[in-house]
């Protein structure tokens, strides 16, 4: 079989515009072949080359003194959290292979991300992973194209879920929390965001360049088979009708064979062999070899013939465009590949010495010894044109007047909150996963943060996943900023301090000016609160092309954060826990109704302005919240988001293992009581005492400058909220009905 | 004494297994690789959770064969002590140490929570340290836990009080609303008839340590090594 002609239709069809390969033919002095042609294209695409939102990253603070490994160096960042140790983590989507495939869609995520970590190696110890989807609800009389898409994101969800069961499960990594929210503008385009995070000591920080002119390159991992062709062009691309053709883009993943991997790879790295790893992921082996050739500053030639192939008739284009699964590259210090042979033969894994380091910047390559491709490796790799947008700013949305809302009864609309799937309980996914592996998961999923114990670094790590994408589709760069600021909100509540953030940048088609628009701004307000929080970006993923023929979906910059936590007794949870305790609220009554779940879910309006958030009010709130439960004033404190006041007070009553009510009393604040128990108003958080400490715990936040008030007190077997002479009373059996079986009951129906 | 935890390829709760009896009880204890031949040296093996083998083919079904299975089944005849967590427990069924055998949960999914089971019997080596009826909170993690047998097998099991451990509700009842996978009788653990090996689907090494919600998984821990020998009997 000959290669085809390069043809200006062949050339479109790789995604590369007329300008771009022009630049292609500069840098080759010369036509590319068909192989080569396809390398360009994948490395070019946005997913390798981040080609449109290079300059905005820059934005983003990357060092700091805890910054091991910065930004964009190597695979994941490296964040010291003290005694020698280190925390290797990153956040990676697989959206477009999800709305395909859900199943592998996600598993494969979830493999690709826990490859990045113990590439750095680390072992990987939790994962994360932030979850979107059109609604999965559906009533009688909704319209038949609601209906249909409903069954659609019912599967796409039941899919994800288990695909990320099936992988994190059997490699044995728990998954212990992270979001899930619903929206029509995720119809047709979900969200699969995941986050795995890694210890290592220091000086097992591995590098991902191939060093050493002469070291032999060893392939290690499962076989090179025709699955994944070009995935990382398709996630490049708008998703269409079509995209369903574009299934052999998605690849198929094998846990237990990344098991075998991992646990090879993380003995290989112990010995003094390796010179330089890295993982085979997007763009497999055409990414790998060109990234270590430039981060090495050398030249890189493999012989496809040596490589191991599951498929025969492989062609070089096929090959080295694979995104088979669980293989990695390896720079071997020569002498030293029996080493290499050992280990992978115990393990029964395939491996096989495919090249050599050369000093010539090349990334050459060969199939029977014969050059198919040549191409100076760091033009490759980092020359990728780099693009500034259009943009074109969207109105300020308009403010909705509180007084201009019909009147509807809270009671009702508190069931209907928390039935909503994006706010009700998520046991249903957590249940599907092994959350509890490794023995070190303090916290349960369902708080605010997860919170888990390292035992080999004797470390407790809390770490959160937020974003509001109801904030940022009208008020981007507000959203952004409250998104960064609920994710320090949440581990602030759990006792921790934020260490660093890894963010996952999901936007829609970058072309349309408005689309654009709102990633700049978006960057703007993560990068201004991750300054204002003092929490270095260690890296992260963009993920653009979100779009189905309906639309682009909301935007979405998801922020993953970590912090640390130095005594398990400041572990704290979102639950109460003990009859007579006294609760209090931090941060005051808010009255801000626009952009509220409660305008959304029981008004149908996606409108308003978006709370304000002031980050020195935000600061002085978190600090004092840390400061009260080192102090161990703190019984359980959770933070106001979604939902508002009646929200959080009901989600304290029923998180905990045994579900407790309480008796609150507002006193007269004179707002309308829809404004008053469902505000979204930010910085605020509500804790629990008991009641000896309560005077305490007020004249310490008096002295902070926190508004805080008594509100009232944990038990019975209710909720009761007074209001201006006004009682609301929930039974916690009815609370819970409406919160626990939510999820469950819609994905029983289909 | 010597404990052994069994590493299989795709065994994921290996050192969890190692922590609990290395660092929560002190006990001396090796990762032991399934392709080496010779358990002699150990006086107490561990088979510990996980995906051996990816659990293709079958759950357990490929561990069996694994070279290391040989010595084990010398060992259980010379009365050795053999514990089988959650995959260990189905490499035993496979392998027929152990009668019965554990497929797909009833609701098909894969099920990770705490749980409560009930002590049946505390005749036995594994539970001795327990009082009978006493209700444990232990957590479970699998796909494949729904314990089947046939008749025969359910009422020897029965007559021999080789049944140690049921899912059991907050009162200790066995309802099948306390079942979380459809195990015949609500079985969460069985002892063979001699009595010197034994597996089940919850996991005691997750619950060792108060941090993580129980510590009542030291039960089970602390009566195989009074059996052993390791460590003296409270009572």
């Amino acid at each position: 079989m000959s290669d085809p002609a390069i043809t200006p239709e062949l050339i479109a069809k790789h995604g590369l515009t007329p300008e771009e390969y022009e630049r292609v033919k500069t840098i080759l002095g010369r036509e590319p072949n068909f192989t080569e042609l396809g390398i360009f294209s994948v490395m070019w695409s946005e997913h390798c080359s981040y080609k449109n939102t290079r300059l905005q990253l820059k934005k983003f603070p990357t060092t700091g003194p805890t910054v091991l490994v910065k930004a964009g160096e190597e695979n994941a960042g490296v964040i010291d959290i003290g005694d020698g140790w280190g925390v290797a983590f990153k956040m990676e989507s697989h959206n477009h292979p999800s709305a395909v495939e859900p199943f592998q869609g996600a598993a494969t995520g979830v493999g690709g991300i826990i490859r990045d970590i113990f590439t750095m190696g680390a072992r990987p110890v939790f994962s994360l992973n932030s979850l979107r989807f059109g609604p999965i609800s559906a009533q009688d009389g909704d319209s038949e194209i609601h209906q249909k898409a409903v069954a659609t994101n019912r599967r796409l969800f039941a899919g994800v879920v288990s695909g990320i069961a099936h992988y994190g499960n059997c490699i044995g990594i728990p998954t212990i929390g992270g979001e899930v929210y619903f929206d029509e503008s995720y119809n047709g385009n979900p969200l699969v965001n995941v986050f795995c995070l890694g210890v290592l000591k220091h000086e097992q920080i591995a590098r991902g360049a191939a060093k050493g002119v002469g070291n032999p390159v060893f392939y290690v991992g499962a076989e090179t088979g025709r699955d994944g062709l070009a995935g990382a062009a398709f996630a490049s691309r708008d998703l269409t009708e079509e995209s369903k053709e574009d299934r052999p883009a998605v690849q198929v993943g094998d846990p237990f064979r990344e098991k075998l991997l991992l646990e090879a790879c993380l003995e290989l790295l112990a010995t003094d062999a390796v010179a330089g790893i890295q993982d085979m992921g997007a763009a497999g082996l055409t990414c790998s070899t060109c990234e270590t050739a430039s981060r090495g500053g050398t030249g890189v030639e493999i012989d496809l013939a040596k490589v191991p192939k599951r498929e025969t008739g492989m062609t070089p284009y096929e090959t080295m465009l694979s995104e088979s699964q669980e293989r990695m590259l390896i720079i071997v210090k020569k002498g030293q590949e029996q080493t290499v042979c050992d280990i992978f033969e115990k393990w029964d894994l395939p491996y096989a010495e495919v090249g050599v380091v050369k000093d010539d910047g090349m990334m050459r390559v060969l199939d029977h010894g014969k050059v198919v491709a040549e191409i100076p490796a760091s033009k490759l790799a980092d020359d990728a044109p780099v693009y500034s947008r259009e943009t074109k700013a969207r109105p300020v949305p308009e403010a909705i007047d509180p007084a201009s809302l019909p009147v509807v009864n809270s009671r009702d609309a508190l069931l209907q909150l928390l039935a909503h799937p994006s706010i009700a309980s998520k046991n249903w996914v957590y249940r599907q996963y092994d959350h509890m592996v490794r023995a070190g998961t303090c916290v349960l999923p369902g708080s605010d943060a997860a919170v888990f114990l390292i035992r080999e670094a004797n470390k407790i790590v809390a770490a959160t996943s937020d974003c509001n994408s109801l904030y940022c589709s009208l008020e981007p760069r507000e959203g952004a900023r409250i998104a960064v600021a609920e994710a320090a909100r949440n581990l602030a509540c759990s006792g921790a301090t934020p260490i660093a953030v890894t963010d996952n940048l999901n936007f829609g088609n970058p072309h349309n000016p408005e689309n654009f628009w709102q990633l700049v701004e978006c960057v703007d307000g993560l990068a201004e609160a991750c300054r204002a929080f003092n929490t270095p970006v260690t890296g992260g993923n963009v993920s653009l092309y979100n779009q189905s023929p309906a639309g682009a979906i909301d935007p979405t910059p998801t922020v993953g954060m970590v912090g640390l936590i130095e005594d398990e007794k400041h572990i704290t949870r979102s639950n109460f826990v003990k009859e007579g305790d006294a609760v209090i609220l931090l941060g005051g009554l808010g009255d801000e109704l626009g952009a509220s779940h409660f305008l959304k879910v029981v008004h149908g309006k996606k409108a308003g302005r978006v709370p304000k958030l002031d980050f020195a009010k935000e600061i002085a709130l978190q600090d004092a919240v840390r400061a009260l439960i080192k102090s161990r004033l703190v019984k359980s404190a959770h933070d106001c988001s979604e939902g508002g006041l009646a929200v959080a007070l009901a989600e304290s009553c029923l998180s905990g293992t045994e579900q407790i009510g309480a008796e609150i009393d507002f006193g007269t604040p004179g707002l309308r009581l829809d404004q008053l128990l469902f505000n979204e108003s930010q910085s605020r958080i509500i804790i629990s005492t008991t009641a000896s400490n309560a005077a305490a715990v007020l004249s310490l936040l008096e002295w902070r400058g926190v508004p805080a008030k008594r509100i009232g007190k944990v038990g019975g077997g209710a909720l009761v909220i007074r209001a201006d002479g006004e009682e609301l009373n929930w039974q916690l059996g009815e609370l819970h009905n409406a919160w626990y079986s939510s999820i469950h009951n819609a994905m029983s129906e289909s | 004494m010597k404990a052994a935890v069994i590493r299989f390829p795709g065994s994921n709760c290996d050192q969890d297994c190692f922590h609990a009896l290395h660092d929560v009880f002190g006990v001396e204890t090796h990762y032991v690789w399934h392709k080496e031949t010779s358990l002699e040296a150990f006086d107490l093996i561990v088979l510990p959770g996980g995906f051996s083998y990816g659990d293709y083919l079958r759950c357990g079904a490929i561990a069996r064969y694994s070279p290391v299975m040989k010595s084990l089944v010398d060992q259980v005849e010379k009365g050795k002590h053999v514990l089988g967590i959650c995959n260990g427990f189905q490499i035993l069924c496979e392998a027929h140490l152990l009668p019965g055998a554990l497929v797909r949960n009833r609701s098909l999914h894969f099920i990770c929570e705490h749980v409560k089971v009930r002590v049946e019997s505390v005749a036995s080596s594994f539970t001795r340290e327990a009082l009978t009826g006493q209700s444990l909170n232990i957590p479970i993690a699998h796909g494949e836990g729904n314990y089947t047998a046939d008749d025969a097998t359910l009422h020897a099991l029965n007559k021999n009080k080789q049944i140690l451990l049921r899912y059991a509700d907050a009162n200790g009842a066995i309802t099948d609303a306390a079942n979380p996978n459809g195990s015949a009788q609500n079985i969460a653990g069985i002892r063979n008839e001699r009595g010197n090996v034994f597996g089940l689907m919850p996991h005691p090494e997750r619950a060792c340590d108060a941090l993580l919600g129980s510590e009542d998984g030291k039960f089970i821990f602390e009566s195989v090594l009074v059996s052993a020998g390791f460590i003296k009997a409270k009572s």
